[in-house]
């Protein structure tokens, strides 16, 4: 060997595969301002659309006048329900199995919502247009309370339902509900509370929040009448779906349709819906014949596209007096708003949210769902989460705090003494799940350890007997969080959306040069897809990941995937990427057995390419491989070097941590000081940890704000009072809290690389430990529970609520 | 969020500024910072058909000392504001205030002028002139006149400017040397309005209260002066008793509206408390 022969360890580095601090390549663009966003699209003779929205909550239209708008210079024309009822798009189908109005059909069902739209030669003219349409009202009593929505004379919202006593989800009890949804058993969980030492009830609520991505909602649609093709670029997370559901509804053949995502700006599952936008920007340019734009601003985006959240959850837990919990009863009042217009997969009305038994061997257990409608924005979307996990996570968190409270235990001691054990996997959780692996002591020990768990508990008994005393008004709270995640939807056998299972996909491609491209069926909207994925290829086939070109996001071009949201697209799409290199590894194992003329079964893996076993000098890199693939194949096999892969995953991947937050609180403002946050994370097989801790920021900055003041918020009459960053509380890098990241491994055993996900566990882990922490600081006072969100007023009104100004 | 169609003027100076606005009537507006304006403009909540935009006029430029009295023009940024050694100096609860307005770039481009022109109960600007015994000068039509802060005020957007008139320059009194001040805001976040904030100068002899003067951003329609608070600590020595009667003074004044900082138990109760703050901290920093 020469000086000049790299070592293995040059080798290995050079691929920059999986494991691997690689930077992000996209970030080279974005942080040049070169990305390429769907507003930034402009094609020639562009029109504007955009929306006469309503200030309602809940009326009838009684008449809509566009006359004095066409005649504002620009605007060419003003769409309206009847003008949809031509094209019978009138209304949609919303991905959950109901319908939903694109414009408004007869009535107005949430402030905000959809009109009419004017569409115009540029922005301006389209809104000078809007305040010149006339909708002429009749305002009906609005359901705002989800709790009033079954009164016997609560308003009638669905008029379209009419008679209507079967949803896509069984029988409907009353004329504002949607669907019942029961999981368990429910006469083992009664027999379980009837014989427990010790039980806890309480209401716990996730008010409504959204998912607020920095970009907004918008496409551009182009209907070419001469080709009779439509091309719709859009922030969507999922484009092939999109391009579906357009098939299904325009009747308009599939393969004449083009769906490309370009460059994302967040979508956290406000992107995964279709809404009236995208439909009416599509029948304008089918209309005009010019391409359409249609962008959302942010008081449109907080206020009728999607909201996340709202799930009233009435939480009991039964228990020994030692603190072994026997059962789980769990009934959600689920608020929709107007439309069900949920993201979740087809059969699962209330996404995975029976994931609630946590972390906990629940011997029994047994949950039902009501959703209902009220007059609000609809939607029902996964804000970073995957499918209502985040409540479940919520719910049992906070129950178990609960429980620790009454039995006078430590919550982190109660958690240790519930978790499931890591001989019990894979397990069987009372509500329907096999969690695939996990050490959960382990990991809820090392974060004990980290933050020094017990001192912490004394300083706060001091604190706490300081306060009792008078010397401080200040109080402190320890928020733990132990969450098991439920992501990678998901296996064929459950999972599909309107029909289509949702496996994902991967095409690779090797150029003769040893570089290549990979196609995906998924969508990066800033979780770094092109650069993990080329990772994870490096690592498979021993090409560097700089010499991968990973692309997403064309449906011409990308193989059908069902796009990026609840977590899927490691244990999914990352899966497919595996498998297709392992094909490509598969055939490159017999070119390069053809070249070394040896048998296949003699040669072995090694970093970048193979060798002969015994013989180490004998190898053959990828590089040279690829480049044989296009001349020198052998006999009878096809040259090139690509293979596609799709893959449907045998199960759920289970991603757990925990986490804990150290705040502490002013009582006479309310205003809190969050001290301390650490999360520890277990993603199993973990691809880029730089990239997992950035993932862990973004998603734990998002909890701190949903748990601490994040809210959409509406008055007793249907208005959204929080309806832009004014009001919704968006933090910025002042108010959010350092993050401390840590972790530990434990793979997925039945995917081809043991990757879990990691891109919402943050969200799902972190919302538990900012509220525990509230309540904890709280609890020896008096209270066992405090609603979110935790902002300071509210905060002051907890304390005044408990004496503490008496 | 797009503005309605309006005409744009660039006046060079004051005279043609009041001539353009009084010509063109209500339906003109002065365009200093437009980081107020702006805004409202987009959500059509103003709709003016011309704006005259203050930038290219020198003469609303510039910090300058006048014997006691610091004179400020009405288009120097809250940035410039922070900047100027001036104002450090003289003025430091200025400095102080400015910097908890918004977020750097609001700042550089929101004026003085503009947000004491303004009317907005959450600007800051407003109550701590008030507290600081500023004065306004207003040129118009028919000649100048100086409105002292006190009197400016009248509603919610709804000030004593006329009109046609334009607010060119403040002019504040230099505080006593070893005055105490602060400024208390509480707010949810950065970039946002107070839920409460007080502005507190004070003077003191022999450990005891000389004079006192306390600002009340955000607690009612328009900015307070707090003066039976300001009364109640004169001669005494700030103890626990009576920075409660203080507070209880300066929140029997307050009538701040319900909204999502908070229900309006919230924001007096705060209100008091800010005021208790910025007295403990005024005090603390008499030197
Ligand atoms: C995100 C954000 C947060 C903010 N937070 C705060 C805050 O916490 N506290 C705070 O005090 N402010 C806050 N502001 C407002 C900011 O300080 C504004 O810049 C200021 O209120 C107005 O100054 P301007 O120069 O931008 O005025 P403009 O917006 O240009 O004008 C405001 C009004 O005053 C009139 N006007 C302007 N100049 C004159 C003049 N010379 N003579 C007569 N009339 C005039 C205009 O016609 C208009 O009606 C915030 C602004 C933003 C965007």
């Amino acid at each position: 060997m020469n000086d000049m022969t790299p070592t293995r360890e040059q080798r290995e580095a050079k691929l920059e595969g999986m494991g691997c601090k690689r930077k992000r390549v996209e970030d080279i663009r974005f942080t040049q301002g070169k990305g390429n966003y769907v507003d930034d699209l402009k094609l020639p003779g562009m029109l504007h659309g955009d929306f006469v929205r309503s200030p309602h909550a809940h009326a009838r239209v009684k008449s809509i006048n566009g006359d004095e708008a066409l005649k504002v210079p620009g605007v060419l024309a003003v769409i309206t329900a009847e003008t949809l009822k031509t094209v019978n798009l009138a209304w949609m189908p919303t991905l959950a199995g109901d319908v939903q109005m694109v414009l408004a059909d007869g009535k107005v069902l949430f402030q905000n919502q959809e009109v009419a739209f004017v569409v115009a030669t540029d922005r301006y003219a389209a809104d000078d247009g809007i305040n010149k349409v006339v909708v002429e009202y009749e305002p009906l009593p609005p359901l705002i309370d989800p709790f009033k929505a079954m009164d016997k004379d609560a308003p009638v919202l669905r008029e379209d339902l009419a008679g209507k006593t079967t949803g896509a989800h069984g029988p409907r009890k009353h004329h504002n509900h949607i669907f019942e949804w029961t999981v368990g058993d429910k006469d083992l969980t009664d027999a379980a509370f009837r014989k427990a030492d010790v039980t806890i009830k309480e209401m716990i609520s996730y008010h409504r929040t959204h998912p607020s991505p920095l970009e907004t909602c918008q496409c551009v649609c182009s209907f070419d009448k001469i080709k009779g093709e439509l091309s719709i670029w859009g922030t969507f997370q999922a484009p092939h779906v999109i391009r579906t559901v357009v098939a299904l509804i325009a009747k308009i053949p599939e393969h004449k349709i083009h769906v490309i995502s370009p460059d994302i700006g967040g979508g956290f599952g406000n992107k995964v819906g279709a809404y009236p936008g995208y439909i009416c920007a599509a029948v304008a340019s089918i209309v005009t014949g010019k391409p359409v734009k249609w962008v959302e601003d942010r008081i449109e985006n907080l206020t009728a596209t999607s909201f996340a959240r709202d799930y009233h959850m009435t939480t009991e837990i039964a228990s020994t007096r030692e603190g072994k919990v026997t059962g789980l009863r769990v009934h959600v009042l689920a608020d929709h708003g107007a439309f069900d217009a949920c993201a979740d997969p087809s059969k699962w009305p209330a996404g995975f949210f029976n994931i609630v038994t946590g972390s906990y061997d629940f011997p029994t257990a047994h949950l039902s769902v009501d959703g209902i409608y009220t007059n609000k924005a609809p939607g029902g979307v996964a804000y970073r989460c995957s499918f209502r996990v985040t409540e479940a996570a919520y719910c049992i968190e906070r129950g178990m705090d609960i429980l620790a409270q009454k039995l006078g235990m430590d919550p982190a001691e109660l958690r240790l003494k519930n978790f499931i054990k890591p001989e019990q996997f894979p397990y069987h959780s009372a509500l329907g799940w096999e969690y695939d692996s996990g050490d959960y002591a382990t990991a809820m020990r090392k974060m004990m350890e980290s933050v020094d768990y017990a001192g912490l508990r004394k300083e706060q008994a001091e604190k706490r007997a300081a306060f009792k005393r008078g010397e401080t008004r200040e109080i402190m709270g320890l928020g733990v969080s132990f969450f098991t995640e439920i992501v990678g939807a998901g296996p064929s056998k459950n999972c599909d959306i309107l029909g289509i299972a949702m496996f994902d996909s991967c095409e690779i491609r090797l150029h003769p040069t040893g570089a290549g491209i990979a196609r995906v069926g998924t969508k990066s909207q800033g979780q770094g897809h092109e650069t993990t994925w080329a990772q994870i290829i490096a690592t498979e086939i021993g090409i560097p990941a700089d010499d991968i070109m990973v692309e997403e996001g064309n449906t011409d071009t990308a193989p059908y995937g069902l796009g990026t949201y609840g977590s899927r697209s490691t244990p999914v799409a990352g899966a497919a990427i595996a498998m297709a290199a392992r094909k490509i590894k598969a055939k490159a194992q017999m070119i390069a057995a053809y070249k070394l003329e040896v048998h296949e079964d003699d040669l072995e893996w090694d970093i970048d390419g193979f060798r002969v076993k015994g013989l180490p000098e004998k190898t053959m890199s990828m590089k040279d491989i690829c480049w044989a693939a296009y001349n020198s194949v052998p006999p009878g096999m096809e040259p090139g070097l690509e293979a596609v892969s799709y893959y449907d995953p045998p199960n759920m991947t289970y991603p757990f941590g925990a986490y804990i937050c150290v705040m502490n609180i002013d009582v006479d403002t309310g205003v809190y000081k969050i001290r301390r946050f650490y999360a520890l994370d277990d993603c199993g097989t973990r691809i880029n940890p730089m990239i997992i801790e950035g993932q862990v920021h973004g998603g734990l900055t998002e909890a701190f704000a949903i748990a601490m003041g994040q809210e959409i918020r509406y008055d007793d009459d249907g208005n959204v009072v929080t309806g832009s960053f004014m009001d919704f509380f968006m933090p910025t890098a002042v108010e959010t809290p350092h993050w401390e990241t840590d972790f530990t491994v434990t793979p997925s055993p039945h995917h081809p690389i043991g990757a879990k996900g990691v891109g919402e566990s943050p969200n799902v882990g972190g919302v538990p430990a900012f509220s525990n922490a509230v309540n904890d600081a709280f609890s020896f006072l008096g209270s066992t529970h405090i609603q979110m969100p935790h902002d300071f007023w509210r905060n002051w009104k907890a304390a005044k609520n408990l004496g503490v100004f008496a | 969020m797009i503005p309605g169609p309006f005409s744009y003027h660039r006046p060079a100076t004051v005279a043609d500024a009041v001539k353009l606005l009084s010509t063109m009537g209500d339906e003109a507006r002065p365009l200093a910072g437009g980081h107020s304006l702006v805004p409202m403009m987009k959500l059509r909540l103003a709709t003016p058909e011309h704006l005259v935009d203050l930038h290219g006029i020198d003469g609303l430029k510039g910090i300058r000392r006048d014997g006691n009295t610091v004179v400020i023009g009405a288009m120097i940024t809250l940035h410039q504001l922070l900047a100027s050694d001036e104002i450090a100096k003289s003025l430091p609860i200025l400095h102080e205030t400015a910097l908890l307005i918004a977020d750097p770039q609001v700042r550089y481009r929101g004026t003085i002028g503009g947000n004491v022109a303004n009317g907005d109960p959450g600007n800051d600007m407003p109550a701590l002139m008030m507290t600081l015994g500023a004065s306004y000068r207003l040129e118009g039509k028919s000649g100048a006149r100086d409105v002292a802060a006190s009197e400016f005020y009248q509603g919610a957007y709804f000030t004593a400017l006329e009109p046609g008139e334009l607010l060119t320059a403040i002019s504040i009194p230099v505080p006593a040397a070893g005055h105490g001040y602060a400024y208390e805001k509480l707010k949810r976040k950065v970039g946002d309005y107070a839920t409460a904030a007080a502005a507190v100068v004070l003077t003191m002899a022999g450990g005891k209260v000389a004079t006192c003067k306390i600002g009340l951003t955000n607690l009612s329609e328009t900015p307070l002066l707090a003066e039976d608070a300001a009364k109640a600590v004169i001669g005494t020595s700030l103890d626990a008793a009576t920075l409660k009667k203080a507070a209880a003074a300066a929140v029997a004044i307050m009538a701040p509206a319900a909204d999502a900082r908070g229900p309006v138990e919230y924001r007096k109760h705060v209100g008091g408390i800010m005021v208790t703050r910025a007295l403990q901290r005024a005090a603390g920093r008499v030197g």
